[in-house]
């Protein structure tokens, strides 16, 4: 029969459907020069070719955004909303602010005191110009959700911290969400040889509001610079929250960072990181916090390209009620990576009986002489610990708190960074607090 | 101050306590001895409130009150301490904040005000300096990387800053040498006091030289079978529990 052979027709689901249509309608809109135009078209024939990720797409096996994604919101198109407020998740921490609202950069609604010697400007100035580094460091990523926003980016910022500079005053990309939009935000973050530099990165919206972010964060870090990079996804509760960040680092840097996730219905936190000069250390951390039904993934590539590069990896998630947490983390070392030390941890507790979380570690090591290891566990609060702490008159949910937070802490603590250790763990302390709340 | 009537408890569907019967008066310290298996731990962990022990009959009277059905935390507040045989490991968990969530969460459900931060440190200090525990382990995570006896002294601070009515020492004697064990002796003796009651639970001896209890008895197979002075530790060291392991069951 002649239908055996046929190409399998390719089902699109009625979001991809809405994507390919709000991307005919904006693809002459959207800003950039004839080449961003062309890598915008690219990207989406790409996306087209992949679909949204799904159970056999193998990176994002445990979110299938094909299953997940029902609808997508109008696109955020620079709609100028006003400036919106959101009570601030990092209260007493200092900070410089730099505004992305609805997928826009907006100075006038930024605070970029403190940072002299910074670069900051909005992304469509590189679009428009061409710049080269917009979307060099994903060039090597095949996905499909990076594709859709290469494809539909409207703005963010780009960050130029040039060599030697050194900024005490931490750096906040404030993501905001005015209404039920889908937002498409690139951010490229370059950091000079011997800088300094402290980079917070935040999600907030509407609670209420199905809206979507799609952000993509490309960053360089230049030769023995220093660079903490913190980011705390505290999305609206019904949000979907896709989040990536790629980035290379050089010879003798120090880069750690920290993902803390325990907003949005749906959420996705993908790091990429490239070693490119020997003698690197980054330390990845992350810590989830989810109830209800919420969702959320961390996932994790780090490419030892070059020899003597060492990676510490530990991430914590704590999941209640009925929420799943994911943690998928792929450590490579290319067959020249000699003198590799790469060690992975993740750990998750469950609160509830019907929670769940989906782990997968994988090790790729083509060099022979390498120090790696992974690790994984997973279970419920150590009952012979609750009852030395009940037993010393902590009541249960005090008791529970504070294994929870410590639990937690080892993996905020591991950024190193003091002031924003402090402001995250009173994040997780306020979500402890509110769980309290609710059972009382 | 304590006063166990025919309790039996079971866990698993395993009744491991066949009908303990046993007073101890206010201020007074009593040994309880008795070969492996014949429930000991068993009887602090029932005492002290642990999950997963279900108590089939009998009473446990605490200052007149049955406590049976009364939860670990508020069991704590009340008055009841347990010295655990092996003392656990909170990674992350400075002993400090633990001192301090524990006495404060004590003295709220006392209806007492939280103890100021330095009236709190001043406390500890006293406290710590006793026991010979420093400073700096008291800023580490709670017991980790603790050798056996640090371990043991942190039990006896413990209960020297919550002042218990009853405390409930179990093995405490265990992974000790023979310093540590004089510490920590001196440690317990020093609480030794007219309101309060130790129930001291050992399977040698030994630790009862340093810490002369008022009543000695002998626990085998779920029961006291024999109660005297402190001349029947000495009896059992010399005898072993031979003639106590064929009790009926």
């Amino acid at each position: 029969m002649a239908t055996m052979n046929a190409e399998p027709r390719i089902l699109r689901t009625q979001a991809e459907d809405t994507l390919a249509l709000e991307f005919a309608a904006a693809r002459t809109d959207l800003p950039g020069s004839p080449a961003v135009a062309a890598a915008r078209e690219a990207a989406f024939a790409n996306f087209q070719k992949l679909g949204l990720p799904h159970r056999r797409t193998e990176p994002w096996r445990y979110t299938d955004l094909r299953a997940l994604l029902r609808t997508i919101p109008p696109l955020a198109q620079g709609r100028a909303a006003d400036a919106v407020s959101f009570e601030d998740p990092l209260p007493g921490l200092d900070r410089a602010r730099l505004v992305v609202l609805d997928g826009i950069f907006r100075p006038e609604l930024s605070d970029l005191s403190g940072i002299d010697g910074v670069t900051v400007r909005p992304l469509v100035d590189l679009l428009r110009a061409g710049d080269a580094s917009v979307g060099r460091e994903i060039a090597t990523l095949n996905d499909a959700v990076v594709s859709l926003n290469t494809a539909l980016m409207t703005g963010g910022v780009a960050i130029d911290v040039p060599a030697g500079v050194r900024i005490e005053r931490a750096i906040e990309i404030a993501h905001l969400t005015s209404s039920t939009v889908a937002s498409h935000v690139r951010n490229i973050v370059t950091i000079g040889a011997d800088a300094s530099v402290r980079i917070l990165e935040t999600h907030l919206g509407p609670a209420d509001s199905a809206y979507q972010a799609n952000i993509v964060t490309e960053a360089s870090v230049g030769d023995r610079a220093k660079v903490v990079w913190a980011k705390l996804q505290t999305e609206g509760e019904a949000a979907v929250h896709l989040g990536t960040m790629a980035v290379s680092i050089g010879t003798e840097t120090q880069f750690d960072h920290l993902t803390l996730m325990t907003g949005a219905a749906i959420s996705r936190s993908q790091s990429f990181v490239t070693y490119t000069g020997e003698n690197a250390r980054a330390g990845l951390f992350g810590a989830t916090m989810v109830r209800g039904k919420q969702h959320a993934d961390i996932a994790l590539g780090v490419d030892h390209a070059v020899p003597n590069g060492s990676s510490r990896e530990l991430f914590k998630a704590v999941m209640d009620d009925r929420a799943e947490g994911v943690f998928q983390g792929r450590i490579v070392v290319r067959p020249d990576a000699q003198k590799t030390d790469g060690r992975m941890m993740t750990q998750g507790l469950l609160l509830s009986e019907d929670a769940s979380f989906f782990v997968k570690p994988e090790l790729e090591i083509f060099a022979d002489d390498v120090q790696c290891a992974h690790g994984a566990t997973s279970g419920e609060i150590d009952e012979d610990i609750l009852f030395y702490l009940l037993s010393r008159g902590i009541p249960r949910p005090e008791a529970e708190t504070l294994l929870v937070t410590a639990f937690l802490a080892e993996a905020i603590e591991g950024l190193g960074d003091e002031a924003i250790g402090y402001a995250f763990e009173v994040v997780s302390r306020n979500w402890l607090a509110a769980r309290g709340q609710e059972a009382a | 101050m304590l006063e166990i009537k025919n309790l039996h408890a079971s866990i698993d569907g395993k009744e491991i306590l066949r009908g303990v019967d046993l007073v101890v008066p206010t201020g007074e310290v009593h040994a309880i001895m008795g070969p492996n298996g014949s429930g000991k731990s068993t009887l602090s962990y029932v005492l002290s409130g642990r999950d997963g022990y279900d108590v089939t009959e009998g009473e446990i009277l605490f200052d007149g009150n049955d406590i049976v059905e009364m939860p670990a935390e508020e069991r704590a507040s009340a008055g009841v301490f347990l010295a655990f045989q092996y003392p656990l490991e909170i990674p992350g968990v400075a002993t400090m904040t633990f001192l301090k969530a524990a006495l404060n969460a004590q003295r709220k459900a006392r209806g007492e005000a939280e103890l100021t931060t330095p009236d709190f440190m001043r406390r500890v200090k006293v406290a710590s300096e006793k026991l010979n525990v420093s400073q700096e382990m008291l800023r580490r995570p709670l017991n980790v990387g603790f050798s056996g006896g640090e371990k043991k002294r942190n039990e006896i601070l413990q209960m020297a800053l919550l002042e218990p009515k009853l405390a409930i020492l179990d093995e405490t004697d265990s992974g000790l040498d023979i310093d540590a064990l004089r510490v920590v002796s001196e440690g317990v003796n020093a609480l030794r006091s007219p309101g309060r009651s130790m129930l001291v639970i050992t399977h040698y001896q030994r630790l009862l030289d340093h810490i002369v209890p008022d009543k000695v008895h002998v626990m085998s197979a779920g029961r006291i079978v024999r109660t005297g002075g402190p001349e029947l530790a000495l009896e059992l060291e010399a005898k072993g529990y031979a003639d106590y392991a064929d009790e009926p069951v």
